[in-house]
């Protein structure tokens, strides 16, 4: 096993190198993994066919017919370097707007039950805090959030729905997400957002990448329509802005 | 007019591909693309195209496509029973086309049943390779969230596949065939190369032990996404579960029940359970051509001897692209002289110089 200052080198293979800062769920290590990502798709060096960041690993895809591995380790020396450099605040705030309840959400009252809060309180707790996007995964646009307000968890559904339409914001446990295509599934859901998540035509296909902070706004039916009438035509481009502050919405 | 096929019957699972998805993980896309790279790179090089041109990966049972318009096709990989007009057509070599015939897969075997027809995929590339809308830069198919190929699905009756503008000097490259020496002899005892890791420290002494001695059987759930095996249960250390990192291709999760899963081409990109080894690229060509029931062994390799091997078929695959410009450039008529019995050429391919001779034997 070969180290690079604290990341561990692990070969995941012939033709892909996992850079393993840790082995938990933490902000501050996975800022690292975003941070490395950024500094290696920035030399874009020949020879590394992709990047995926996940919470506490960057796995380096290559072709070892153009680059070798120890060109690779040599490469990832001072990209490492550059990448600590990076402060952890940087990133940005995209918001998502979310209709709650009724047909959008069927599972609210469920969630309700469960945590003995009001409607409201549920929806405020929900939309009330920036969220972290560690990664990226599951299926194609699953964006996996960290630092939901625990007082929202949830257990999932006893019976799973067979499907569940695309952009359905559901909870499981002490984790919320949303559906980014139509798929079965077992998360209480709350809620459903007008815009596409996920669009495999669009450039780029994912609104959230991993690193970026999520903010749930609530909306009522009537923008939920004209906003999914605006994205559908594609003149609807979600708000984003930069992330200042570092201690706020920090996850459990 | 462009090459056209009318699907008649669509067969067990017959999907368009090219290389795959590659770029998109990052946003947790599926790679998906050919699950035997080799074979499929070889019928596009014999079809006259690009070897990252799109072509349909033919499994077990095959189609039946209806020729409208003219052009090109050939198949490689196992031998399905591939039929021109009902009748055998032979495996790795250029066939014009025209409209109103059938191209089949009866299923059988032919002749060949040596290591070279043994398998359970095929690939059939047309002239032009088929012209299905690019979605995130590939043409692949991805089954589970219906994305790329042919409307995100396996072929079914009555579809129509479009290909591509005919690639230059098509008329040249007719009955072009693979030299017997640049065939893929697959041997399908052979044990699989596999590097330890990315968590090979999750498993004891004795649970590596296992997993590289004994003999595994490919289960019946098995499909694009993975291969499940049945066998001995391999022990962890501690626990089967890891917090998510990535799945390379070829990975070897080992969830809490102790049985290997070999991840494929339609893996998902990210997963929580330990991954004791990742199979060598080069063998997983080797893999996907076994089906249930068969066996599969694992010897421990390094990351360069996996990368030789790549680079090994990467040579195969360079000389055979040579062959074809070499059979595209030969005298046009027959000479009224006595035939040659040797020649030579020099040329250049990707910047690289050839010298090509050739003697009658």
């Amino acid at each position: 096993m070969e180290k690079i200052e604290d990341a561990r080198l692990c070969d995941a293979g012939d033709s892909c190198l996992v850079v393993e800062f840790g082995t938990t769920v933490d902000r501050a290590l996975n800022a690292r993994v975003q941070a490395l990502k950024k500094a290696l798709d920035a030399i874009s060096p020949p020879g590394i066919v992709e990047t995926v960041p996940t919470y506490r690993s960057l796995a380096v895809y290559y072709d070892p017919l153009r680059l070798e591995r120890s060109d690779l380790v040599a490469l990832l020396l001072p990209a490492l370097e550059k990448g600590g450099e990076t402060t952890e605040s940087e990133g940005r705030i995209v918001t998502i707007p979310v209709c709650y309840g009724g047909t959008h959400g069927p599972d609210l009252d469920n969630v309700c039950t469960a945590t003995g809060l009001s409607l409201e309180e549920v929806v405020a707790r929900h939309s009330g805090r920036d969220l972290y996007c560690f990664m990226l995964g599951f299926t194609p646009g699953f964006a996996y959030l960290g630092g939901m307000d625990e007082a929202l968890a949830t257990p999932r559904l006893q019976n799973p729905r067979a499907l569940i339409p695309a952009g359905s914001v559901g909870i499981a446990g002490k984790q919320t997400g949303i559906y980014p295509i139509d798929s079965p599934g077992g998360w209480q859901l709350i809620g459903r957002t007008p815009l596409a998540v996920f669009d495999p035509l669009r450039t780029p296909p994912t609104l959230i990448e991993a690193g970026d902070w999520v903010r749930f706004e609530a909306v009522d039916e009537e923008t939920f329509l004209s906003i999914q009438a605006e994205a559908g035509a594609g003149r609807f481009v979600p708000r984003t802005e930069k992330k200042e502050g570092k201690n706020h919405g920090t996850p459990a | 007019m462009a090459l056209r096929l009318r699907v008649r019957s669509g067969g067990l699972l017959t999907t368009v591909q090219d290389l795959g998805r590659w770029g998109y993980q990052a946003m947790g896309m599926p790679v998906a693309g050919a699950m035997d790279p080799e074979f499929f790179q070889i019928a596009n090089i014999l079809a006259g195209n690009a070897p990252n041109d799109a072509a349909l990966e033919v499994t077990v049972l095959g189609p039946t496509l209806l020729v409208e318009g003219q052009g090109a096709v050939a198949v490689a990989g196992a031998d399905l029973g591939f039929s021109l007009n009902g009748r055998k057509a032979p495996l790795m070599t250029n066939l014009s086309v025209r409209e109103g015939d059938v191209l089949s897969f009866d299923g059988t075997r032919g002749s060949d049943i040596s290591a070279a027809g043994g398998g359970c995929r095929a690939y059939l590339a047309c002239s032009g390779g088929i012209d299905v809308p690019v979605v995130m830069e590939s043409r692949s198919t991805y089954l589970r969230a219906r994305i790329g190929g042919f409307q995100g699905r396996n072929l079914k009756a009555g579809d129509l596949l479009c290909c591509g503008e005919a690639p230059p000097l098509l008329e040249r490259t007719c009955d072009f065939t693979c030299p017997e020496h640049l065939r893929p002899r697959r041997d399908l005892e052979a044990p699989l190369r596999a590097v330890p890791g990315p968590q090979d420290d999750a498993f004891s002494e004795e649970g590596l032990r296992l997993f590289f001695e004994s003999a595994y059987t490919i289960s019946e759930q098995s499909d694009r996404m993975g291969y499940r095996l049945e066998g001995p249960s391999i022990p962890h250390r501690e626990g089967a579960d890891i917090v998510s990192d990535a799945i390379p291709l070829g990975a070897v999760q080992v969830p809490g029940h102790g049985k290997p899963i070999v991840m494929l081409a339609d893996r998902q990109t990210t997963g929580g359970y330990t991954k004791i080894a990742v199979v060598a690229t080069a063998d997983l060509a080797v893999l996907a051509q076994r089906m249930p029931g068969q066996d599969v062994r694992f010897v421990r390799a390094t990351p360069e001897e996996g990368a030789r091997a790549l680079r090994e078929r990467a040579n195969h695959l360079a000389e055979l692209l040579l062959f074809r410009s070499t059979y595209r450039s030969r005298p046009k008529a027959v000479s009224l002289q006595a035939p040659q019995t040797s020649g030579a050429w020099r040329m250049t391919v990707e910047g690289k110089s050839y010298d090509v001779s050739w003697q009658e034997l």
